[in-house]
């Protein structure tokens, strides 16, 4: 062999190396995304353990919350965070498809984007800012306007009024759920949108010709279609709601107890384990709140993982 | 008579269509409003606190004039780390997606894991990373804080990186391919300049999206009242700062913490239109 091949040689080993090396990395890289979210897993049960050993089933289902007596159960916080979420997709799901009829069916053109952007900045505001803005601005403001407005005509009806009783707090369950409306409404309105657009003009055409009103259009022909999209974008918008933590933290009161009424304080996972995750003292405590974190994540895995499904399905679709 | 009952019906259908707009409209409006509404109170609020004392001089005790020179240190450290940790994995993960595994079993059993953390609570990472770096530590460090935040800016970056490198023309590869080049030079040479700006916007929604996170480091990387470039040792954040200090019962701490969420905001909302502006340059082009 002449020195000329030899060195050839060489080059082309080290290069043949240089891709295996690099192949590998990135794929070291891919599992360790898996591994991240089995890591965050384990952990979560391994220091969930001890509480959920002392408790066992009944930590779901107590009310009793006492760090003092070292007796913790998880109900009024699961609670919490299943009603503030719920207030906020109540609001969050109308509105947010609203909007999205306005944008894609009668926004004109040129206006399309720049209020698109402004609706997705809300997404990008951080979750502290919505909560120091609830906290000195919104909820002061409810506690005057909203709130005694509830109290005095829902609160007489009889059946529904103890929803809406006692003092006017200002902050609680009410107001957490109103801030997570407007957290949430991006998530909403942008994955509707898209799916919206995604909908064949061929469809859309047909019903106009048929001599539908732009409603009778969206209500009967894009929404039907765009159907999946839709509940997928809601549930992404669910996970968010369920997970939220700071600017529901500043708002929520964090009171361990279920109340009928959606004015009182109460408490959501999220918050309970940002109040007080750091001042836990003993080994118990900081086990409770952690197996609180855990449910929490449970929950909004289910629901991500709907919710991606779903989005999947109809990416597929269109693609 | 048939003439009335259809002109009727007709003109009923009208309005519900009429209502529908005007509900739209309504809401597209009520949408709006609560960003103009927020945006202004923050400037409202925090605008008036904004002086160079804010830049230059430590938190101080209650009761006396200070700024945010130490959390605004602090917030950028830790964002660099996680960066700096988040990126390279990220980028690597989204580069077997798009280029070696693009049609595996694996790719998509990551993308969809990858999704479910891009929305995942974020305090329930600060748990984890608590529970792996903290307590075996025995103390708060700002490296876990890093560490929490970079576990948030990685599946930012997968996405982005998979998405922008599966948008790089087969052609360029293949041009690659047929000159001799080695695959791994063909991703880092040809591929990733291709795909650049798109791969940068990831990593700026990265920034923008940790920038602001406050729950991940409330018991990773805590709080500091005082100046502290130790990275092992607690290091004090922009958003953990505005927690206590809004939370607290003083004017001055409230006034600083609504001045440290204007800061905030306006960083997030810069970052984010510089990625907007990014990609519509890079579709053009």
């Amino acid at each position: 062999m002449s020195a000329e091949a030899v060195t050839r040689a060489k080059v082309l080993d080290r290069l043949r190396l240089g891709d295996a090396v690099f192949c590998h990395l990135t794929r070291a890289a891919a599992l360790g995304v898996l591994l991240l979210l089995s890591g965050v897993i384990i952990s979560l049960i391994d220091g969930s353990i001890p509480a959920l050993r002392t408790f066992g089933f009944g930590f779901f289902v107590s009310e009793r919350w006492n760090p003092v007596t070292d007796n913790f159960g998880a109900l009024p916080a699961i609670y919490g965070t299943v009603l503030t979420s719920f207030i906020a997709m109540l609001i969050a799901v109308p509105v947010g498809l609203m909007i999205a009829f306005f944008l894609t069916e009668l926004c004109p053109q040129w206006l399309r984007r720049p209020i698109g952007i402004a609706i997705e900045l809300l997404a990008g505001i951080p979750s502290i800012i919505y909560g120091i803005w609830g906290l000195f601005v919104f909820a002061p403001f409810l506690q005057e306007t909203l709130q005694p407005f509830l109290i005095n005509t829902l609160g007489n009806v009889p059946g529904i009024g103890s929803a809406f009783a006692g003092p006017p707090y200002g902050i609680g369950m009410l107001t957490s759920g109103l801030i997570l409306s407007i957290m949430v409404l991006p998530f909403v309105t942008s994955i509707t949108r898209d799916v919206f657009e995604a909908v064949p003009p061929v469809l859309k055409e047909a019903a106009y010709g048929l001599g539908c009103t732009t409603w009778e259009v969206v209500r009967n022909v894009v929404l039907p279609y765009a159907r999946v999209g839709v509940i997928g974008g809601i549930m992404l918008a669910l996970g968010r709601a369920l997970g939220e933590t700071m600017a529901v933290t500043f708002v929520i009161g964090n009171a361990h107890r279920i109340s009928a009424s959606v004015l009182a304080p109460g408490t959501t996972i999220s918050a309970t384990i940002a109040n007080e995750f750091t001042e836990a003292v003993g080994d118990l405590y900081t086990s409770a709140l952690i197996a609180l974190g855990l449910i929490l994540f449970v929950i909004t895995f289910i629901v991500l993982a709907i919710a991606r499904y779903l989005l999947l399905r109809i990416e597929r679709r269109i693609g | 008579m048939p003439d009335k009952v259809s002109s009727s019906r007709y003109s009923g259908r009208r309005r519900n269509n009429a209502v529908a707009m005007a509900l739209s409209l309504a809401a597209t409006a009520f949408g709006l409003g609560w960003l103009v509404l927020i945006l202004g109170s923050l400037l409202w609020e925090g605008f008036s606190g904004l002086s160079l004392a804010v830049f230059t001089e430590m938190t101080p005790p209650p009761g006396a004039s200070g700024g945010l020179l130490n959390p605004i240190v602090g917030s950028l450290a830790l964002t660099g780390l996680a960066v700096l940790i988040g990126t390279p994995i990220g980028i690597l993960a989204g580069t077997y997606m798009a280029e070696y595994g693009r049609y595996d079993r694996l790719t998509s059993v990551v993308r969809f894991i990858n999704d479910i953390l891009l929305s995942a609570p974020s305090i329930v990472v600060g748990l984890f990373i608590y529970e792996i770096m903290v307590a075996p530590m025995g103390h708060f460090s700002g490296w876990a804080g890093g560490v929490a935040l970079a576990v948030l800016v990685i599946p930012v970056v997968v996405r982005t990186t998979e998405d922008m490198l599966t948008l790089v023309p087969n052609a360029l590869r293949e041009a690659a391919t047929s000159i001799g080049l080695p695959r791994s030079l063909s991703i880092t040479r040809i591929c990733y300049r291709a795909a650049r700006a798109g791969m940068l916007t990831g990593v700026l929604l990265a920034v923008a999206r940790i920038s602001g996170e406050t729950a991940p480091l409330l018991f990773t990387s805590l709080n500091n009242q005082f100046w502290s470039t130790n990275l092992n040792a607690p290091v004090a954040s922009l958003p953990v700062v505005i927690f206590q200090f809004a939370l607290s019962p003083y004017k001055d701490w409230q006034a600083l913490a609504w001045t440290g969420a204007l800061i905030i905001t306006l960083a997030v909302l810069i970052l984010s239109i510089t990625a907007r502006a990014l990609v519509t340059t890079g579709k053009q082009s």
